[in-house]
């Protein structure tokens, strides 16, 4: 087994003159090469915390985090963030949006740039690179965003929520091609969101996390019988889809 | 762009430019009305033109004052101190911000000086200026410097500290520096707050020049004003006023253009 993020043990408190707020404790878990994983969890138990954590945007209070079996010190170079607002920036056209990565880590040259362009090109943003983002719908803009996080060539993404501010079918129609990106580019990604449906309908795998401090509740390989083709949308025809959903509803017992 | 409109859309555009038009030319009514009453008044010494001053007298010295060209020279003075003042005051108070929010120990540490430097009425700093600096230009640009430097580095260090967090966040998961961080988003997000502190300090800095004249007084529409209220020449004090409520109005509606540009252009 091919494990590429590997966290030990990892325990996140947060420090504030309010107090000490627990986020994560004694967390451990394994994803896997090139496999697409869902975190659920209620709100506030510490996912987004889980997230900044693989990135190496902040430090665990205990624990290890392992990327390549290499324990993560500052920031993880191949990981690639993608958050749940598209944050591109108004002032600038697509093109230098999802060229800032590039920018940032001086590693923009006529190879990488070409390469923006290429994304820009075949996930149908081509004839957009010299339009502002205020110019373009939610969807194209959150593809966009995804196009600026894969431009600097991350093997992980980590997904936090990335749909969430979309209407309802702007949200499948982007999930679907979102997940058809990452599975083309083969990346491994971890995708964080509230949607059950969502979750069970992309993901190889889904990780429940408790309340807060989050733990691992429970994991679950997601096997659903369709025909090749599969992808999030057809997925969500298949028969056990609603078994899965059902359990991990239960799990997450939410209290109205 | 060039569709046809359905009628009800000309008959809405249609109403929309007549009450436009209403409005324009019941403010020109006013302007005309005023001065209209003015000039009888006076002719009929309903008022006393000697300290009421009258249109047509000031009319008389504005022409008199073009002749010799001392009109150009005062209101270029004024003009170019307040565009120095205000300009100033806003790159070093974006500068003085960049410093703060770089540092945040030093904007808690300074925070309550410049919360009392912002409430102290900075004109009160003026005779202190004059004996600082010298009875010059410079004293002048420095009072005008002095009243829009403090709002515009409150102004532009909220504005930086407002920039959201998740923008900053995504930044540094490209491992991007705190410079990279200020150049490629806390301060081009920050624009639109700077040129919107220009707008405000051209007003500022032209009390600053202003009051700089009364108290230099060498030249300057201040200089103008405070001298003829001196000699009692209430005719040049009057033309003097028209002169820089127009020359105010034209700066402010420059700076106002250059936003919409710049709005424009994003
Ligand atoms: N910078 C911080 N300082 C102090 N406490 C924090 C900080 N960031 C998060 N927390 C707290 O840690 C807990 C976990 O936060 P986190 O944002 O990771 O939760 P989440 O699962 O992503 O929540 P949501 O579902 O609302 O996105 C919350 O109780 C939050 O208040
Ligand atoms: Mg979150």
């Amino acid at each position: 087994m091919d494990k590429v993020v590997e966290l030990k043990n990892v325990t996140m408190n947060y420090h504030t003159l309010e107090g000490e707020t627990q986020a994560i404790k004694n967390l451990s878990l394994d994803i896997r090469r090139g496999e697409f994983v869902s975190i659920v969890g209620p709100s506030g138990c510490g996912k987004s915390t889980l997230l900044s954590l693989i990135s190496g945007l902040i430090k665990s209070s205990t624990g290890e985090i392992l990327i390549n079996n290499e324990p993560v010190v500052g920031l993880a170079s191949n990981v690639g963030y993608m958050p749940q607002r598209d944050h591109l920036f108004e002032w600038l056209t697509i093109l230098r949006n999802t060229t800032i990565g590039l920018e940032i880590q001086k590693k923009l040259n006529k190879d990488t740039l070409r390469n923006a362009e290429r994304l820009l090109e075949e996930y149908g943003l081509g004839e957009f690179k010299y339009y502002y983002p205020k110019q373009l719908s939610g969807g194209m803009r959150q593809r966009a965003a995804l196009i600026r996080t894969l431009a600097v060539n991350p093997e992980i993404l980590l997904l936090d929520e990335p749909f969430s501010s979309l209407d309802y079918q702007t949200r499948l129609a982007i999930s679907e091609e979102i997940w058809l990106i990452i599975k083309k580019e083969k990346k491994t990604a971890i995708l964080v969101t509230h949607d059950i449906a969502e979750a069970v309908s992309m993901s190889d795998r889904i990780i429940v996390l408790t309340r807060r401090p989050g733990e691992v509740k429970s994991e679950h390989d997601i096997q659903l019988t369709t025909c090749e083709n599969k992808t999030p949308i057809i997925c969500r025809e298949a028969p056990e889809f609603r078994i899965y959903f059902n359990k991990i509803w239960k799990e997450l017992d939410v209290h109205v | 762009m060039y569709e046809e409109y359905s009628s009800e859309h000309k008959e809405f555009i249609r109403k929309e430019k007549v009450t436009n038009n209403a409005v324009m030319i019941s403010r020109i009514i006013i302007l005309v009305a005023l001065f209209a009453l003015w000039e009888v008044a006076a002719e009929m010494r309903w008022i006393d033109p000697f300290i009421m001053s009258q249109p047509s007298r000031i009319v008389k010295t504005m022409v008199n004052l073009s002749k010799d060209g001392s009109l150009f020279l005062h209101t270029g003075v004024t003009i170019y101190e307040t565009i120095i003042g205000f300009v100033s005051g806003t790159i070093l108070g974006t500068l003085v911000a960049i410093v703060l929010w770089w540092s945040s120990f030093t904007a808690r540490v300074l925070d309550p000086y410049l919360v009392v430097l912002n409430a102290l009425p900075k004109t009160a700093l003026g005779p202190i200026i004059l004996v600082w600096v010298g009875g010059t230009t410079g004293s002048i640009i420095v009072m005008a410097l002095l009243l829009s430097i403090i709002v515009t580095i409150l102004n532009v260090y909220q504005s930086f500290k407002s920039c959201d967090e998740d923008k900053i966040k995504l930044l540094k998961t490209f491992g991007a520096t705190k410079i990279q961080i200020l150049r490629k988003v806390v301060f081009p997000s920050s624009i639109p707050e700077i040129i919107s502190t220009l707008k405000i300090n051209v007003g500022l800095s032209l009390v600053g020049v202003i009051v700089g004249e009364f108290l230099v007084s060498k030249a300057g529409l201040g200089h103008l004003i405070i001298y003829g209220g001196q000699v009692f020449k209430m005719d040049l004090v009057m033309t003097s006023v028209i002169i820089l409520a127009i020359a105010a109005a034209l700066m402010y509606l420059s700076v106002a253009w250059i936003e919409k540009k710049f709005v424009k252009m994003r």
